[in-house]
Parts: structure tokens; C-alpha cells; sequence
């Protein structure tokens, strides 16, 4: 009995004392979220991530603010550019290439070094100003292609610059949520610290010190660096934006190349979230209880037709046919699994860029027969195009079985489609080169995806005249001038209701002429387990971390 | 033998410049344009100069090669386009990554294959031996890659028993030689480990086999040798042709597989390897490309050397 009664009390004593020592430990339990990424690399951590928007989605928007930013708050409504580390901005009534820009006061870098004019100015040169000790060309293309007009900054007060363009340009708020802000006080430590013979090779070891142990304003700050392997995050408690402070501790974030790797890391539990999970293995994810989300994305996957002189493309009836000839549900519900939504333009209703074109892009097979008859073709006289393809490469879904769908379809419709397809970088290279190049070898039709984000890359480098190569992607050297007036109309338009009325114009006249063969939006596909709450999937190619909470 | 050494070693001066020179041309010939990286499509032509300049691909390929070269006689690999870090510390921190698996995989492998390929030649046409090479023809035949997905499933997925990606808790930096690190490294490496093992199984059994049946055995066995005496010479025998065989594997094995360790988002030289393609930055690619070249060379080196010590016919040619 004396025994039975001294191993109750002591078992109890057992009790008490591992639940005290538990529970300061289950108080304080850190959360941890694990993303596997696409990238085969941590994207650059430096200010301007490489590894085009999902470096940005990664290491820009999280580490980093910028002057203006995008509104990721919301899975219905559009994403619109909000302020950010600028509170407001207007363009100077005499001379419309000056632009007013307010900056947010109170804000501290990362390392406790103030956000002011300086700090500003200074990021603008680092990418614009050759002489600038922070000049980096290796950020240079990612960033001033993004802010094609941008030309230098000015400071007016502590907390006010002025921003000047080499033209007019309404589009330049938009342009500048590609610019982030990293710590000229940090880099300027690190770069007097740096070893190197000239200014030049210091500057560069500053910035690849700045890369290891970066500085910004962003709700995330870096806690730990291995290159190539996983880049660990720690939340600024001290963020300024209070209601965009993260909920999880610390966001690890992993490069899984492999979809199938991703979806097994996801599967087994060592990662909570994975992006772009293996489509095939979409049914078990579900059927495990991981959660699947998606939402139309910014980005158009398209055939950008030739209009020089000979192209078939010239003829509208033929561009119009080819619109009407593809069942996008069809590809949807089949080969993509449901992941894609139906492009009707390269923006959807409800979008404000989207306008009210009056031909309506959907699937109507004798409609399109009728217009290519009018044409001149016919069963018995079909008409050969051929498109530049590739077989992998990012954005290009699954460009492959996707042409092989476009080419079965066109053939009921008189086409008969020629796939030339080669690397996807090649592809890349030659979408530059645009179709009088010998790189386009014959083809008629380009097939590169891109993303809509702001109005330059979803409508003006296609369709402006003078965007056609070398200057920029107007592969197939559209020349219309109702394009040219309505792009210098929207670009000129200051009041941001009216600029995006006339960027909607601009849009509709663009599906009217069936300026592309729209074919599809991607939808951005990401698995999660069911610890993760809070997220919401806004239509961007962005998302907003700080929401995200996991439960135990 | 110093002098067989002496006259290896001087051969090897032309074929590491040849590797340099074809590692160069091979990456710039291939069509796209070197600075995808870090100039999206819609960069403006001047922008698309300015970088080509700083970048110095606007000279002429055989000064760039020069200049190239010279800077990695100094060990200097340049740096990477896509990410601004030197080449030689990416290329070294993944190479032992990539040394790593190999060691893990070979000794898993070479175990195996030796003692596989030692019983079916001994119990050669019996139904050991049968079994045994259709262990070697699997290991042989079976694409590693699609093994590797196939032990992810079953052992990190369905059994939660190992984890399915990458190289330890806290990444490769942190490494440690206890379980908790170790047992990122077991299902890469058994599936790095089937093709060596498949080849060594064969190349010993063969070997086995035909030893056996040479006469001098026969002579060893009159003089009253036990089998396991039998068997000592059987393998010094082997042990030449044995020996630059598995040298050959470990060297395809520190070359790294693209495909095994862009499964196992193991980063080592493949995924290295990969990323580098996928982003077309090509002083990492020539850098890593001229780095794995050169352990193939010197890793022959000494292959050839050892062979040449355990078997002195060989230096005598």
C-alpha cells in the first residue's frame, strides 16, 4: 500500500514537473512556415531579386518596400497599386515628366537606419547612375526595363523627392513598385569594410555582403543564408505597416525545382506550402486533405502573330477565325485539368484595363469556318502557319501538348499548323529578335508567354509601334497607328480613373483587332497543409505572407 | 615508378587545356544570349549594350577565353551572372556536397557490387549467380531518377520513415554526422548507388569466372591450398581491372547526377549543373563544368597510378 501510494506521488510529481517544464516551451513554441519554391535557386536577396516574379514574390516583397506597391489583400477584386513607403505622389501641372513623391514617415530600415529622401535617391542611382559608387549592373536589367522611363531623382525635403521621367509618362507609380528599397546605411558600412583594388570590385563585395545579410523596410527580415538552399525569415515585429505584420514566426524558404520533390515534400510533411505542385498528383493532395489554391493570374499565354508584309496574320478574318476556333473549356477540363482559366483578351471582365471590346473571343467553330471561307480558304485550300515554340520553360504551362491542342483544333478550321520548337531561352532570345530575324525561321506566330502586371508589359510593348525590335517585344511589328494614339493617350492621362479608361480603350481595340490568339491565363497553383490559415490568393502574381498563420 | 608518374602527370597538361577550351566554346556556341539572367526580353537595346559591356561579352571569343583563362590559372572563376557570388566557392561548397553522396554511394555500391559479383562468379551457372546478376542487370537497367521518385514515395511518403528532399535540417552548412543529418543522405544515395553496383557486380563476376578457370587456380588447389587461399589470389587479380572500373564510377559519381540530385533537392554538382542551364549563366556553367572535368582528369591520374603499384606490369609499358 506504502509502495502503491509513493509511486502515485511520485508519478504525479513526474506530472507536475514536466508540465512545467512544457509549458513555457508550449507558451513560447515558435511557428515555422516551409515553402518549397520552383526556383532551382534562392532568387538575388539583395534588393532586386532575379528570377523574375517569383523572385519577386520571394525576396522583394518580403524583405523589401517599395514607393508604391500592390494591394494583394483581396482573391476577388483586381490587384491596384496602393502606396507604400510613398503615402502620395502627383505629377507637376507645367511639366508632366516631374513627379511629387511624398515618403512615409517613421519608417526604419532593418538595421534601424531612417527611410528618407536619401535613402530613396540613393536607390534610384543604383540602378540609373553610372557613377554611383552603388551602381550594380547585375540589378540594373531586372529593374530599369521594369521603369522604362524613370531618369533620375531629386530631393526636395527629408521626406520628399522629385521623380523625373524622360517623357510624359502616367505609368510611372505602377512602374515603381518594381523598385525596392534596401539600406544605403547598411551597404555604406559594408562597403567601407570591403576589401578590393578598385571602387568598382569594393562596391561589388558590399553588395555580395549586402546579399548574406540584407537590409530593408519589409515585414520580413533576413535571419539566415544558404545559398542555393534555403533562405530563413524572421518577422519585423516593428514593421510600419501594423496590420501587415506576419502572424508566423519565421517563413523558411526552399528551392524544389522538381515538381514531383516539391509534392513529395509537401506529401510527407516537410514542407507546409509548396508552389506549382505536380498536376497529376492534384487528386491525392486533395484527397490527403492538403489544400488547393488557385486564381487567375496576370499573365496571358498567347500566339503574338506576324503583320509584316506576306504574313496570313494580316488578314483580320483569319486573326478573328483562329480566336473563335479554340474550345478553351475544352483544354481546360482536359488537358489542363482545370488549371487555366479561358483568355477572352489579356485582361478578364471585371479587370479595370479591361474595356468593352465588341468582338467577343470564345469558342464558335462555324463562325470561325465562315470567316476563313470569306478568307479564301477552305477544306481543299488550308492555310499553313507556323509557330515558334518551346517544349518547357517558365509561364509556358504546358506548351507542348498545349500547341498540339491549337493545331488539332485550327485544322477544323482550315489551318494546318507547323510547331517549330526549340529551347526555351533560345525562344526567349528570338522573341527579341522579333520575326524578320533569320532566328524566327519561317514562323509566323510566336509563342511567349507574359505577365500583365502593369500596363507597359501587358499592352504597350506589344502594340506600340515603336516598340518593334530592337527596342522592345512587339514581335511581329504590329503598326497600327489607333494603337499608337491610344498608348500616348494613356500614358499622357495623369487622373489614375482616367488613365485606366484609357487603358481599357487601349485594350479593347487590341482584342477587337485580335491583335494575339488569347488562349489562356494561368492560375498560379499552390498546395498547402491544412495548418496553414489565413492565406488568401489574390489575382497576382504576388502574395501577402504577413496573413498567414499556422496552427499546431 | 617515379618516372611513369612523372610522364603521366605531363599528360595531363594538354588534355586540362583542351577541357578548358571545349568547356568554353561548348557554352557560347550554344545559341540564346549569355545575359538572359539579368536582361528580361523587354529590356531596351541600350540597356541591353550597357550590360553586354559591363559584362564584357561585347569582346571578341578568343579574348574573352584568354582573359578567362588567365583568371582561372589565378583560381579564379569569375562570378555568377545570375547571383554576383564567386564561382569557385558555388562550385566547391556543391562539389562537397556532391563528395558527400559519392563516398556514401560508393560505399554502398562497391560493397555490394564486390560481394554480388564475388558469389555469382564463384557460383557461376547456379541459381546464386542467377540471382545475383538480375540484381546487377536491375541496377544497370533501372533509370535511377525514376527509382529515386519511387523511394520518396514509399519511405518519405507513405512510410514517413526519411525525409524526401535536401541536405539536412538546417541545409548543407549545418552538416553534422549524426542521424539527424544522416538520414537525409540515405535514399540518395542507395539510389546514386544501383548503377555502380549493377556495373562493379558484373565486372566482378566476370572477372571471378574467368580466374577460376585459368590454370594456375588449378595448380593452387593441387598444392593443397584451402578455398579461401584460392580465393586471396583470385582477388589480386581481380583487384587491377576491379579497381579502374569502380575508379571510373566514382568518378561519374563526383560529377554529380543532375537527375538524382534534382530529385532529392540534394545540393550538390548536378543541381548545381542545373540551375546554372536553366538560368544560362555561364561563367558558373564553364566554371563547374571545367572543375568536374578536371577531378575526372585527376582522379584517372591516380587511378592510373594505382594500378600501376598494385600491378607493376603496367608502369613496365
Amino acid at each position: 500500500m506504502l509502495i502503491e501510494k509513493t509511486t502515485r506521488a511520485a508519478l504525479i510529481a513526474a506530472l507536475a514537473l514536466a508540465t512545467a517544464a512544457a509549458w513555457p516551451r508550449a507558451a513560447s513554441a515558435e511557428t515555422v512556415l516551409r515553402i518549397g519554391m520552383t526556383a532551382a535557386d534562392i532568387p538575388r536577396t539583395l534588393g532586386q531579386p532575379d528570377q523574375g516574379f517569383e523572385g519577386n514574390r520571394f525576396t522583394g516583397l518580403t524583405m523589401y518596400d517599395a514607393l508604391t506597391m500592390w494591394d494583394l489583400s483581396s482573391a476577388d477584386k483586381p490587384s491596384v497599386v496602393i502606396p507604400g513607403l510613398a503615402t502620395e505622389w502627383k505629377v507637376d501641372d507645367a511639366d508632366k515628366t516631374k513627379w511629387t513623391f511624398k515618403l512615409r514617415p517613421g519608417v526604419t530600415f532593418h538595421d534601424g537606419s531612417p527611410f528618407n529622401a536619401d535613402a530613396v535617391i540613393w536607390n534610384v542611382e543604383k540602378v540609373l547612375k553610372q557613377d554611383a559608387p552603388q551602381f550594380d549592373a547585375s540589378q540594373v536589367g531586372v529593374t530599369a526595363s521594369r521603369m522604362p522611363t524613370l531618369a533620375s531623382a531629386k530631393k526636395i525635403d527629408d521626406m520628399t523627392v522629385e521623380l523625373t521621367t524622360k517623357e510624359p509618362d502616367s505609368f510611372l507609380p505602377i512602374n515603381l513598385t518594381n523598385l525596392f528599397m534596401a539600406s544605403s546605411a547598411k551597404w555604406q558600412a559594408l562597403y567601407d569594410k570591403a576589401e578590393g583594388a578598385d571602387a568598382k570590385a569594393k562596391s561589388q563585395a558590399a553588395w555580395a555582403a549586402f546579399a548574406k545579410d540584407a537590409s530593408g523596410t519589409g515585414p520580413w527580415k533576413m535571419s539566415s543564408f544558404t545559398p542555393r538552399e534555403r533562405l530563413e525569415l524572421a518577422r519585423n515585429a516593428s514593421y510600419w505597416d501594423k496590420a501587415r505584420v506576419p502572424k508566423v514566426d519565421k517563413m523558411v524558404l526552399l528551392p524544389m525545382p522538381e515538381a514531383n520533390a516539391r509534392t513529395a515534400a509537401l506529401l510527407s510533411g516537410q514542407v507546409d506550402w509548396v508552389e506549382a505542385p505536380a498536376p497529376d498528383a492534384l487528386p491525392e493532395i486533395k484527397q490527403r486533405g492538403f489544400v488547393l489554391y488557385t486564381n487567375e493570374e496576370p499573365h496571358v499565354w498567347p500566339w503574338q502573330f506576324s503583320r509584316v508584309e506576306g504574313s496570313p496574320w494580316n488578314d483580320i478574318r483569319v486573326r478573328k477565325a483562329a480566336n473563335l476556333c479554340v474550345d478553351r473549356e475544352g483544354l481546360k477540363d482536359g488537358l489542363l485539368a482545370g488549371l487555366m482559366v479561358p483568355a477572352s483578351g489579356t485582361f478578364e471582365p471585371g479587370h479595370p484595363w479591361r474595356g468593352n471590346p465588341s468582338f467577343q473571343i470564345k469558342y464558335d467553330k462555324p463562325a470561325a469556318q465562315k470567316l476563313m471561307q470569306e478568307a479564301g480558304y477552305g477544306p481543299n485550300k488550308k492555310l499553313t502557319v507556323k509557330v515558334q515554340t518551346s517544349a518547357s520553360g517558365s509561364g509556358q504551362m504546358l506548351p507542348l501538348p498545349m500547341n498540339e491542342y491549337l493545331q488539332q483544333a485550327l485544322a477544323e478550321c482550315y489551318f494546318d499548323v507547323q510547331l517549330d520548337v526549340i529551347e526555351w531561352n533560345t525562344l526567349f532570345t528570338n522573341w527579341r529578335r522579333g520575326v524578320k530575324d533569320p532566328s524566327a525561321n519561317g514562323s509566323n506566330a510566336t509563342n511567349v508567354t507574359y505577365a500583365a502586371m502593369d500596363p507597359f508589359f501587358a499592352l504597350v510593348r506589344f502594340l506600340q509601334s515603336g516598340m518593334a525590335p530592337p527596342v522592345s517585344n512587339n514581335w511581329g511589328f504590329i503598326n497600327n497607328p489607333k494603337f499608337d494614339e491610344l498608348v500616348k493617350k494613356a500614358r499622357q492621362t495623369f487622373d489614375p480613373a482616367a488613365r485606366d479608361t484609357a487603358l481599357a480603350e487601349l485594350h479593347a481595340a487590341s482584342v477587337d483587332d485580335a491583335a494575339f490568339l488569347y488562349v489562356a491565363h494561368d492560375v498560379a497553383p499552390r498546395a498547402m497543409s491544412p495548418k496553414v490559415k489565413g492565406f488568401v490568393q489574390p489575382k497576382s502574381w504576388f502574395v501577402d505572407f504577413s496573413p498567414v498563420s499556422m496552427v499546431q | 615508378m617515379l618516372a611513369y608518374i612523372a610522364r603521366r602527370i605531363v599528360y595531363v597538361i594538354p588534355i586540362v587545356i583542351s577541357v578548358a577550351l571545349v568547356c568554353f566554346l561548348l557554352v557560347h556556341i550554344t545559341p540564346g544570349d549569355p545575359l538572359v539572367a539579368v536582361l528580361p526580353a523587354d529590356a531596351s537595346q541600350e540597356l541591353a549594350a550597357q550590360l553586354r559591356a559591363a559584362y564584357g561579352f561585347d569582346r571578341p571569343l578568343p579574348v574573352q577565353f584568354g582573359l578567362w583563362l588567365l583568371r582561372a590559372l589565378h583560381g579564379d572563376l569569375g562570378n555568377s551572372i545570375a547571383t554576383g557570388r564567386p564561382v569557385l566557392a558555388e562550385v566547391m561548397r556543391a562539389v562537397g556536397n556532391t563528395v558527400t553522396l559519392a563516398i556514401a554511394a560508393a560505399i554502398i555500391g562497391f560493397t555490394m557490387g564486390i560481394l554480388l559479383g564475388l558469389i555469382a562468379g564463384y557460383f557461376r551457372e547456379t541459381w546464386i549467380d542467377k540471382l545475383a546478376t538480375s540484381f546487377a542487370i536491375a541496377g544497370v537497367s533501372v533509370p535511377h531518377y525514376w527509382l529515386g521518385m519511387l523511394l520518396v514515395i514509399i519511405f518519405s511518403v507513405e512510410l514517413n520513415w526519411l525525409p524526401a528532399v535536401g541536405a539536412g535540417p538546417g541545409g548543407s552548412g549545418a552538416w553534422a554526422w549524426d542521424w539527424a543529418h544522416l538520414q537525409y543522405l540515405v535514399l540518395p544515395a542507395i539510389t546514386t548507388s544501383v548503377i555502380p553496383m549493377g556495373i562493379v557486380t558484373r565486372t566482378v563476376r566476370a572477372l571471378t569466372g574467368d580466374i577460376l578457370s585459368q590454370d594456375f587456380v588449378e595448380a593452387l588447389r593441387a598444392k593443397g591450398l584451402r578455398e579461401t587461399g584460392v580465393f586471396r589470389h583470385v582477388i589480386k587479380n581481380a583487384a587491377p581491372t576491379a579497381l579502374a572500373v569502380m575508379g571510373l564510377q566514382l568518378g561519374y559519381m563526383l560529377g554529380g547526377s543532375i537527375l538524382i540530385e534534382t530529385v532529392f533537392s540534394w545540393p550538390g554538382s548536378g543541381f548545381l549543373l542545373n540551375s546554372a542551364i536553366f538560368q544560362r549563366d555561364l561563367p558558373l556553367l564553364q566554371g563547374t563544368i571545367l572543375v568536374l572535368a578536371l577531378f575526372f582528369v585527376f582522379l584517372n591520374l591516380l587511378v592510373d597510378i594505382a594500378q600501376a603499384a598494385i600491378d607493376p606490369r603496367i608502369k613496365r609499358g
